[in-house]
């Protein structure tokens, strides 16, 4: 099959070069922060979209908040794969970088591929910028591009041309240079120009002057594709074959909200979303308070306790009591968390992962709070625990927590990995008249003949969600242990034990309410692939490279882990190795060995990066040939894939 | 509202009706039998709704409170009742909502949710037991025991000084700032009955004696032969008279309070109180007011109105629907770009 990286065909005499089809690319977009990077990388994912690819994208921001312009601590990017196949990541290595500045090079040369195609704005390598990129030599004179297929573009020079005549100032034409990289890389791809055409009309309907600038150095990059002898051919990526319907491109942070809505609706209840700003969780809140006319009411507390304390008091009163943070902000809410369990009360807790222990890495990627989630709280305190497995299942993932908070009347913590927050994918629409309906039921009437009983519970072992404000019901709830059935507080000895135990049982008994696991493969073999969260991707495409190799691999990503799926046990027997790939020491490794008594090897990363899809291949191999350790397979994990940013600049 | 309507109009409740069959635990002597005798009298005074009425708490003797009201009640966690409250106001404002509390509850774990309850103004209502000690945990100190106070925690006397709760609030902008103590029964009523319809937030600050841990905090001010010279009744709009024929009074002297004979002064000269002034610096002078410079003022130090925290948060949700339109979920999930395969 035909690569990007393969040597070209003869250059022809200009017009239409011959075009090579290829099933899949990969480009990143870099540039400093103010160079509109990501922009251009939405606009170009949104047109292969439009045009029938599927999709992957991982944007990558800045470190710092106004880094000085050119510098390191400045790069933006954004990487896209886009694919005629099925495609479950944003691609291990770049086909083709478009870096604007020198900054831009140093920081992303290492991702792309030997024979690369590099795409410079040479206008952008000036002595100074050089030194701010912190290159002694310039790497367009120096060896520093050998083996890569450079393309010197003068791009601040074009794009001034191509806007002179629109009456706009030399600082705003400078602005529109992403537009000509842009169009440069479409011509390349054989990308039409009308999605983003519309969506600069859209976007500057107001500044007619402006639109018209970036339209026409948007098309100026096309044409200069055509025109100068850059390339001695384009690329085409084919339409997916992706199951017919109607699709949007969606990101975890956009799924998560937009599931929350959702679950609001399908329940016919309010929800009240109690949250502190922290990396990478605050999107969600920004983007719910933009919704007011849904009738979502968002809540800035004082601090994680605060927000977790009120979603509590809003679960108490009857509505749908959420709150969302980062991994230091679960551990400020255990205590409170805790009293949820005790007093067996609706609450949804989301856990956008990141770089820890505490401070840690805001801004990088971890699946490290397994084990916090799970008993990182005084005493025997069980929690149901789900995790999504990609962007769009962030949607599901979040209606699901609901449901289980609300019918099993416990809290829920819903881990995302940080990853999942910014990276998008293809989304087949829901139609929302066909999604389940939350059912809740709030008791009107005494449900004993001595009264109201509180904790008398139904064959799940779930209580009534009584409500303040039902006459004949009153009744007082409280962290201290009590008595089952009548809710009095209680210091018996045996009641105690009972409490533990039936608490325990509710929450090991509670029957999924969506896919407790994902499985690629047949139910036999020689390497199981176990893993939960956002390495999903990743294993799943490494799983079929190698099922194409013939190697007996089959994968199980868990989104259910507490409880585990009942399934899960006996599928572990019926293979030969299982292989846990893991953004943590070995987290989920614990919890299987423990509860399986299965060797299980881990292969752990905890670099502040995703899995890419060779590691996965390589921990598979590595398995197979008993390359391994007393816990984990002795693989190196590279450094420099996706060095990316999941969230802008904070802690 | 406040109060909300009953849902027995015709069938009055007596105190006793808002009484649990639970075992009271307060130690014999303990000033809570007082505080919980007279909020049962305001209930029935008010004919509150005890379905729509929640008594929320902390941890502390305090916070046992909820376990003893026939009514909806959550005994939460140490220092966090006024999330659990706000979080509560937020999804519920149609609720009846009083949040009970202690000095160590609600100054030293629970300092930071107190100050942001006192600013937002929801509207609840706040009982903060002030014993100047650590009850339940069987007395340490609190931050509001006095400098050089020995405990078992500092058998060599507290190096700190205390804080008042009253000043704090006022600090953070509470509408409704009120003080009295146990024994003062009939003040106490009140206080918590202009509590109960103040709209938005009201602190009441009771002056509570621990018997056990802290015997005698407040016997400076209690003792029936002293009390009328060490206490200063506010009533808004009148001077701030006390002592024996009312024969003393409270003049300001720049921003420093002055004990003066009425006497030796003009009427002129005189402190009038003011619980309705917009500017909280008067509610905090005479918070600061302490035995034995000055008589400890006891009443309503400030009573304004604002907006309510729920009302501008829903507020917000309501406007957002008239210059949208109310939100259609499923053009929300498509959103603006789609394409179609097959």
């Amino acid at each position: 099959m035909k690569a990007i990286t393969d040597d070209p065909a003869a250059p022809s005499a200009g017009g239409r070069k011959p075009v090579q089809s290829l099933p899949s690319a990969t480009i990143r977009f870099a540039g400093d922060s103010r160079d509109g990077m990501q922009l251009a990388g939405t606009q170009f994912t949104d047109t292969s979209a439009i045009v029938g690819n599927d999709i992957s994208t991982l944007p990558d921001f800045p470190a710092e908040i106004r880094a000085p312009a050119g510098t390191l601590a400045g790069v933006s990017g954004f990487q896209i794969q886009f694919s005629s196949t099925d495609i479950f990541t944003p691609g291990d290595d770049v086909d083709a970088l478009i870096a604007m500045n020198p900054a831009a090079l140093k920081t992303n040369l290492k991702a792309v591929k030997k024979s690369g195609i590099v795409i410079l704005n040479e206008d952008a390598f000036t002595a100074t910028d050089l030194k701010k990129a912190g290159y002694e030599n310039n790497p367009l004179d120096d060896s520093t591009l050998t083996g890569y297929r450079v393309i010197r573009v003068p791009i601040n020079k074009l794009t001034s041309a191509a806007a002179k005549d629109t009456g706009l100032g030399v600082k705003d034409i400078d602005r529109c240079k992403n537009m000509f990289a842009l169009g440069l890389t479409y011509w390349l791809f054989g990308r039409p120009l009308d999605t983003t055409i519309q969506h600069i009309q859209d976007k500057f309907a107001k500044k007619p002057v402006v639109a018209d600038a970036n339209t026409l150095v948007l098309k100026a990059g096309y044409h200069y594709g055509e025109t100068a002898e850059l390339f001695s051919e384009q690329y085409d990526v084919p339409k997916a074959k992706l199951p017919a319907g109607t699709y949007r491109k969606i990101t975890g942070n956009e799924a998560t909200a937009l599931g929350m809505i959702t679950a609001g609706h399908l329940a016919g209840k309010e929800v009240v979303y109690c949250s502190y700003p922290i990396t990478p969780a605050s999107d969600i809140l920004h983007a719910l308070s933009a919704q007011k006319h849904f009738g979502v009411i968002t809540f800035q507390a004082e601090d994680e306790i605060a927000a977790v304390g009120a979603a509590i008091g809003v679960s108490f009163g009857g509505s749908l009591g959420v709150t969302g943070t980062s991994g230091p902000g679960i551990a400020l809410k255990s205590e409170a968390i805790g009293l949820a369990v005790m007093t067996e009360l609706p609450l949804v807790i989301i856990d956008v992962q990141r770089g820890g222990p505490s401070t840690g890495l805001p801004t990088k990627t971890e699946q490290a709070d397994l084990l916090q989630a799970i008993y990182g709280r005084n005493g025997e305190c069980p929690v149901a625990v789900i995790a999504a497995a990609t962007p769009s299942d962030c949607f599901n993932g979040i209606i699901e927590a609901f449901t289980i908070a609300t019918q099993y009347m416990t809290p829920v913590i819903f881990l995302r990995d940080g990853y999942l927050a910014n990276g998008a994918e293809p989304w087949l629409i829901p139609d929302i008249k066909k999604l389940p309906k939350i059912e809740i039921k709030h008791p009107t009437e005494k449900n004993d003949a001595k009264g109201f009983m509180p904790y008398k519970r139904d064959s799940r072992r779930v209580r009534p969600w009584s409500i303040p404000g039902t006459p004949g019901l009153e009744h007082r709830i409280g962290g201290i242990e009590k008595q089952d059935v009548t809710g009095a507080v209680s210091y018996d000895p045996a009641n105690h034990e009972h409490m533990v135990r039936t608490r325990a049982a509710k929450i090991a008994n509670l029957t999924p309410v969506g896919p407790d696991l994902l499985w690629t493969g047949p139910e036999k073999g020689d390497v199981l692939v176990l893993g939960w969260g956002g390495t999903y991707g990743a294993i799943k495409a490494a799983t079929l490279d190698l099922r194409k190799q013939g190697v007996q691999v089959s994968a199980c990503h868990l989104r259910y882990l507490n409880p585990l799926p009942k399934r899960l046990g006996s599928l572990l027997k019926e293979f030969k190795h299982v292989l846990i790939p893991e953004l943590n020491l070995g987290q989920l490794r614990t919890l299987i060995r423990n509860r399986y008594l299965v060797d299980a090897k881990g292969f752990n990363k905890v670099k502040g990066q995703p899995f890419t899809i060779h590691e996965i291949i390589d921990g598979v191999r590595a398995i197979l040939e008993g390359r391994v350790g007393p816990y984990e397979v002795n693989v190196s994990t590279s450094s420099t894939a996706y060095d990316m940013e999941v969230a802008a600049a904070g802690e | 509202m406040s109060i909300a309507p009953s849902s027995q109009p015709l069938n009055v409740l007596k105190p006793a009706d808002y009484g649990t069959d639970q075992d009271v635990r307060w130690c014999p002597g303990c000033g809570d039998y007082s505080i919980l005798a007279q909020m049962k009298k305001v209930c029935a005074k008010l004919g509150m709704d005890r379905a729509n009425t929640v008594f929320i708490s902390g941890i502390g003797c305090s916070s046992r409170f909820p376990y003893y009201m026939n009514t909806y009640g959550f005994h939460s966690i140490h220092g966090r009742a006024p999330t659990l409250v706000t979080g509560l106001k937020l999804a519920r404002p149609d609720l009846n909502v009083w949040m009970v509390t202690g000095d160590g509850d609600a100054l030293s774990i629970g300092g930071n949710h107190f100050i942001h309850l006192m600013r937002r103004n929801a509207d609840v209502k706040v009982l903060l037991f002030n014993n100047r000690i650590y009850g339940l945990t069987k007395g340490q100190y609190s931050p509001t025991s006095e400098h050089g106070k020995k405990t078992k925690s500092t058998p060599m006397g507290s190096p700190e000084q205390p804080i008042r709760p009253a000043t704090l609030a006022l600090a953070a902008g509470a509408t409704f700032v009120a003080r009295s103590m146990d024994v003062d029964v009939k003040h106490l009523e009140y206080v918590l009955e202009r509590a109960a319809k103040h709209r938005g937030t009201a602190l009441v600050e009771i002056y509570q004696n621990c018997n056990i841990f802290n015997d005698g905090a407040y016997e400076h001010l209690t003792d029936k032969l002293v009390k009328n010279d060490r206490i200063v009744y506010l009533e808004s709009g009148k001077p701030m008279v006390f002592g024996k024929d009312s024969a003393k009074a409270i003049r300001l002297n720049g921003f420093v309070p002055e004990v003066v004979d009425r006497a030796a002064c003009k009427a002129d000269d005189l402190l009038i109180h003011d619980e309705k002034l917009t500017d909280p610096t008067l509610g905090s002078i005479l918070s600061r007011m302490s035995y034995p410079e000055f008589p400890e003022p006891m009443g309503v130090l400030r009573a304004v109105e604002q907006p309510i925290y729920e009302d501008l948060v829903r507020r917000q949700n309501r406007d957002a629907i008239s210059a949208r339109g109310a939100g259609d979920i499923q053009a929300l999930i498509t959103g603006d770009e789609t394409w179609t395969v097959g």
